[in-house]
């Protein structure tokens, strides 16, 4: 653990350099174009304090991003319309209903796919096709469609994340059906075990690696999942909802710190589920 | 250990044995095997007549590919015989199968690297149903048996690669099976290892009085542990001499240097040399 903390400050250091070199970069032009308006020029000194303090900077500084991210989460009541954990919130419930539903339908659908030539020669190639389609183009009218049979709300967005979450988990897991090898089912067989037994005791047990690394790409998917979700409802509540606001009105300290807020949502739901897998494996033996 | 009464509790109805308990415990007779691959016909096992009585050790020798796994696996019903006879315990493989006839032990330990030693030789208990003490009390006796009291609470990958293939003999033991299959179980061990194995696994067979059929490639292993030494070779898989070993069942790992197990050896090397002459 410690080891990492070098290499991680200072990749962090780099990425904050390069932020605000980029902001003055960014920024300066309109800084310019203000004081040429007003007849006045402007020293180096000035441009650069301006750049860091703009009210709607092309690229927000990092201190900026902070101070809004400071001041939506920790001073402001969760229950606000103004707080991003609230926001945060509503993307989390709809991306954790979505995953549970494509976690589900995954492997649902990787044991029917182990189990029936049928299914492996049917769903793959579909399975495959969903994930060409870009999600963009499919989510409003997921939306539309839902809302027009009267299902709005959590579920449309679910239903989102839950169809790029799926993809991930089918694949993983069926790969993890199949991981045992022709002796160890072989061995099975001597015993006279059914095909039940031989997936209860055999082929889920070794699937649960496979199946935790997709599910850490599948949460992943599912938050993406959500906020494009809300992008086309028109808008209300949800980070996919601030980033939408954000960028009507030109707010975009609001859009840096809602796509910032989802990211640190995303590391800590996959770092949630490395937990879970670490403490899994462990218990059952599989890790070190 | 159990008594057999016990033992044929456990098998289903309509399976208890009907062979005469002299007569072969496995008999095959113009025994064929036939692969169909895609560069032809491959002949794994070309008219095998083989009897084996009920306590014998037999091994199988004969370079890759005459058919030794595939002969152990016709047995176990794991492959179909194309053609010919063949019965375990007077049944048919199928039929013995679901009697719990024989106890199959592969050339990789295979355990599940999930469960502990204890659960993996709990595993064909698990399957055929037996009571959880039930399980206990046989899943002790077994590792007892091979030595490995104290490991059941460890995971596979804590113990050494003899230790594990011990343990795999366990848990084909675990439900008494009166045949035990052994496919190279030793092969991928090495020499000091195997020697010790193969000193345990002679007292194992003495004191259970199973019926041990034992593929292997190394003449003095063959040697040292068969009462009967099958000699094979290949295209097309076929048996080219059986061996009836002079040596008493009492064997310390001396007396392969006597001449009687020379002698043997001698015999089952020239079996194998006649059996490649012809390539
Ligand atoms: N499932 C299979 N399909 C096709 N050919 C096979 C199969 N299993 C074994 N064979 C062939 O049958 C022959 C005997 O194989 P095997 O019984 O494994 O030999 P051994 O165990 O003596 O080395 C070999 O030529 C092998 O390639
Ligand atoms: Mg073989």
């Amino acid at each position: 653990m410690r080891d990492h903390v070098g290499p991680v400050l200072t990749v962090i250091a780099a990425i904050l350099a390069v932020w605000y070199g980029a902001a003055v970069w960014m920024n300066a032009a309109w800084t310019q174009q203000q004081a040429a308006r007003a007849g006045t020029t402007v020293s180096l000194s000035e441009i650069l304090a301006d750049t860091m303090q703009q009210d709607r900077p092309r690229l927000p500084a990092p201190h900026q991003v902070a101070v809004e991210l400071w001041e939506t989460t920790a001073e402001k009541k969760v229950t606000s319309k103004r707080s991003l954990v609230y926001h945060g919130w509503i993307t989390l419930s709809a991306t954790l209903l979505g995953f549970a539903i494509g976690t589900g339908l995954g492997m649902l659908l990787a044991v029917g796919i182990v189990h029936s030539r049928a299914m492996d020669m049917s769903v793959m190639p579909w399975a495959i096709a969903s994930q060409t389609i870009p999600i963009l183009a499919i989510a409003p009218m997921i939306i539309v469609v839902l809302n027009s049979v009267g299902v709005s709300g959590l579920l449309p967005k679910a239903i989102i994340s839950a169809y790029l979450s799926f993809f991930p988990v089918v694949v993983g897991m069926v790969k993890g059906l199949r991981s045992p090898d022709v002796a160890q089912l072989d061995l099975l067989r001597t015993y006279n075990a059914s095909r039940a037994q031989m997936f209860w005791r055999l082929r889920l047990p070794a699937s649960l690696p496979y199946l935790f690394t997709s599910l850490k790409v599948g949460i992943a998917a599912s938050l993406v999942g959500a906020i494009v979700g809300e992008l086309p409802t028109g808008a209300v509540a949800g980070l996919g909802a601030r980033l939408l606001a954000g960028s009507y009105y030109g707010q975009t300290v609001q859009i840096w710190s809602a796509l910032i807020g989802a990211a640190v949502l995303a590391g800590l739901l996959v770092g949630l589920i490395g937990l879970v897998q670490r403490v899994t494996l462990r218990r059952m033996g599989l890790a070190r | 250990m159990l008594s057999a009464e016990e033992i044929d509790g456990f098998r289903d109805e309509g399976a208890s044995p009907v062979t005469p308990p002299d007569g072969p415990v496995i008999d095959a007779r113009g025994l064929e095997l036939v692969f169909q691959t895609n560069d032809g016909p491959v002949h794994a096992l070309n008219d095998v007549n083989l009897q084996i009585s009920k306590g014998d050790f037999v091994s199988f020798i004969g370079p890759s590919g005459c058919g030794k796994t595939t002969l152990l696996r016709a047995i176990a019903a794991l492959e179909t015989p194309t053609d010919g006879q063949l019965m375990v315990n007077g049944m048919t493989p199928d039929a013995a199968r679901r009697s719990r006839a024989y106890g199959y032990v592969f050339q990789a330990a295979g355990l599940y690297p999930w469960r502990t030693i204890a659960a993996n030789v709990k595993l064909p208990l698990e399957i055929m149903g037996f009571d959880k003490a039930e399980q206990e009390r046989r899943a002790a006796d077994v590792l007892r048996l091979v030595d490995l009291e104290g490991f059941e609470r460890k995971y596979p990958w804590q113990l050494s690669g003899g230790m594990q293939q011990r343990a795999s003999i366990a848990r084909a033991l675990a439900f008494d099976a009166d045949i035990l299959l052994m496919d190279e179980p030793f092969g991928a061990l090495d020499e000091i290892v195997r020697d010790h194995l193969n000193e345990q696994l002679l007292k194992l067979w003495e004191r259970t009085e199973k019926t041990i059929a034992f593929v292997t490639h190394s003449i003095p292993e063959a040697v040292y542990l068969s009462t009967r030494i099958v000699v094979m070779s290949p295209r097309p898989g076929r048996i080219t001499d059986v061996i009836d070993s002079p040596l008493p069942r009492e064997r310390p790992l001396d007396i392969r240097d006597t001449p009687e197990f020379l002698a043997v050896a001698h015999r089952v090397r020239e079996g194998l040399r006649a059996g490649h002459a012809y390539d």
